[in-house]
């Protein structure tokens, strides 16, 4: 008995034409809708989107749409100066007469470059050495993690308020300060996770077939690293920006007539009970900026890593 | 147990030697002439020269650092130069004022965040619920110093219902020196009406201290109540017919307790770094303000003294959350 050879099934009429955008990423784009969805139904996240959306369109085109845009560099108009919220002056005037709406408005822009630099140093620093930390183990973990325990011993804001009293006042100086206290969280979160990921099976799988150190750590750990990086960056935002207006406020971040919101409350505090509307704005606009990061932080951690929804 | 505490007892002192050696780097190796720091902005060339000589800052960086320790290791934190006091001297006066503060906002924050805590992950997705949800999420957002400022508006400058800032009227004598928090002083000397008056001055500030800390107790103690009302000890402890107050109030917040504890430590800490903002905002007399105006005066020592002692009482409140943890919890001394 001849065995006829089994001719192979023909799959090659489907696969003439490449495969669309659509076609090859149809897992990751059914996970996305997924996440859209589940994201939607959430006002919450919504609300924090929303805020953090109109907070970035704020910063982008601010100082085109306010009304009196040279109130930002200290425009000087004794005529006006403090006066009540009305249809010319939406938020009431400072104690140059400048428009509060307008410094608001613009404010946002500085709040903005606050909160990516700081958060952005923090992220780079603390990730870079959470996940050496977390890969290489022995010595080198131990170096790295005792001495980013002791940053998280001493409080971030009164470690940044010494920082900032040595190098001197200012807005450059207290991002920098708060970037130096604000890099140990990722240590701790990234090396936590980078240890659970190294025993996984794909690391070994990687090694076995020989990619080098840097190429796992790049295009194994980092992805799967990266869900509660997101969340934490999210929400870090929020309090990067809430800790420099802190400064500000005391006098050792941004200095007038600079918009920043912490420092024009510090300058409202002087000008207390009667002009309650100086102090209220700028307040205001920190507390929903915050907010709607911490929201939308929140709202990421749901879909992002729905074992802690409860949390 | 005692060993647990010995070792726990050497990290503690491990930790201060390192934040001592922090707040040594920072005065050093910040941009500028530690000396031209130490004189203040005013000072002439001659006077930095004088000070580099007197401090020893002409010597090497390991050197001063061994000079610096010997000086911490003898209670000396330096001087300050708008004071020409002793900063630790400074310090132990102000530092009363911020624990007074920090206790009565941490009492609130456990008296109100651990049973709303615990009732909203009881009526999970009601009402209340959804109420505190709302309150822990702005209350972690709210800026500290201008929910404090609302407040003086309206409780004090509108409503006149409580004083607007300070720690006791210009006119009130402090009652006599015992523990130096006032609360404490005037009971113990038996003056009611010193106490009454010092309660209404703490009020505001410990509210505005608390907030953050009661949102973050009440998220913490609601998860994890919600994980141990769904473990099977509850289920069987229900079957048997026990009421449902004393399985939550008894049996499940024992356990939720646990987590809970530890962010009550994490929050001392977060509460004695933004006292800064408070005391500032509330002219509350304590290390806070004290490290505000001493760093708006470019006046150095007192603010790595404030620093090193806020690092201090932290490391301390940990070091006692881990001890209570471990007394707690045995399984967690051998770790």
């Amino acid at each position: 008995m001849t065995a006829t050879p089994m001719t192979p099934i023909d799959t090659s009429v489907e696969d003439t034409r490449p495969l669309t955008f659509r076609e090859r990423h149809a897992s990751q784009i059914r996970q996305w809708r997924l996440y859209a969805h589940m994201f939607r139904k959430s006002f919450s996240s919504m609300l924090g989107l929303s805020l953090v959306v109109l907070f970035l369109v704020l910063a982008a085109i601010g100082p085109l749409i306010v009304p009196y845009p040279e109130a930002a560099s200290g425009a000087i108009n004794m005529s006006a100066k403090l006066q009540p919220p009305s249809s010319t002056y939406w938020f009431g005037t400072d104690e140059m007469g400048a428009d509060i709406f307008s410094r608001v408005i613009i404010g946002a822009r500085t709040s903005l470059w606050i909160g990516v630099v700081i958060t952005g140093i923090a992220a780079i620093v603390g990730i870079t050495l959470g996940i050496i930390a977390g890969y290489r183990g022995g010595w080198v973990r131990a170096v790295i993690m005792r001495f980013t325990e002791l940053f998280l011993a001493v409080p971030g804001l009164a470690l940044a308020l010494a920082i900032v009293a040595a190098l001197g006042p200012g807005i450059t100086n207290c991002v920098l300060a708060l970037a130096i206290v604000w890099w140990p969280g990722y240590v701790r979160l990234v090396e936590a996770k980078t240890l659970s990921i190294k025993e996984e099976l794909f690391i070994e799988s990687a090694r076995s077939i020989g990619a080098k150190t840097p190429w796992i750590l790049w295009h194994h750990i980092l992805p799967n690293c990266m869900s509660p990086i997101i969340v934490k960056m999210s929400m870090d935002m929020g309090m990067a920006i809430l800790s420099a207006a802190s400064l500000g406020f005391i006098g050792l971040g941004a200095q007038p007539p600079s918009p920043e919101w912490g420092s024009m409350i510090s300058v409202a505090r002087t000008y207390m009970p009667d002009w309650w509307w100086y102090s209220l704005f700028p307040g205001a606009a920190i507390f929903l900026t915050v907010l709607g990061f911490n929201l939308l932080g929140d709202g990421l951690r749901d879909i992002l890593d729905p074992r802690s929804r409860d949390r | 147990m005692l060993t647990f505490a010995f070792r726990k007892l050497l990290t503690l002192v491990g930790t201060m030697i390192g934040i001592a050696a922090l707040t040594f780097l920072i005065t050093n190796v910040a941009p500028g002439d530690p000396a031209r720091l130490v004189a203040g902005p005013n000072a002439t060339e001659d006077m930095v020269a004088t000070i580099r000589t007197e401090y020893g800052l002409d010597k090497s960086l390991p050197e001063q650092f061994i000079v610096y320790m010997g000086e911490l290791v003898r209670g000396d934190l330096g001087t300050s130069i708008v004071t020409t006091r002793p900063v630790l001297e400074e310090v132990m006066r102000y530092a009363p004022a911020t624990l007074e503060l920090v206790f009565v906002a941490m009492f609130l924050g456990i008296v109100i965040g651990v049973p709303l805590g615990m009732l909203s992950a009881v009526y999970k997705d009601g009402p209340l619920d959804q109420i505190t949800r709302i309150f822990s999420i702005s209350g972690v957002a709210i800026p500290a110093f201008w929910f404090g400022i609302l407040l003086q508006l309206m409780f004090a400058v509108d409503l006149e219902w409580l004083p607007v800032s300070g720690r006791l009227p210009l006119v009130t004598r402090p009652p006599e020196f015992v523990t130096g928090l006032l609360l404490v002083d005037s009971l113990i000397s038996g003056n009611f009406a010193t106490f009454w008056v010092s309660l209404q001055h703490i009020i505001l500030p410990a509210i505005v201290l608390s907030f953050p800390c009661l949102a973050s107790i009440l998220r913490v103690n609601r998860a994890e109540m919600i994980e141990v009302l769904q473990s099977d000890y509850i289920v069987a402890a229900r079957a048997h017919g026990i009421s449902s107050f004393r399985i939550v109030a008894l049996y499940a917040l024992k356990n939720a307790m646990l987590p809970t504890l530890a962010m009550i430590g994490l929050r001392f800490g977060w509460m004695l770094g933004s006292t800064v903002l408070v005391e500032t905002v509330f002219d509350w007399p304590g290390i806070g303000l004290y490290a505000v105006s001493s760093a708006l005066s470019s006046d150095f020592k007192p603010v790595v003294g404030v620093t090193l002692m806020i690092g201090f009482f932290f490391i301390v409140a940990n070091t006692l959350v881990d001890l209570a943890y471990a007394w707690i919890d045995p399984r967690l001394r051998k770790a």
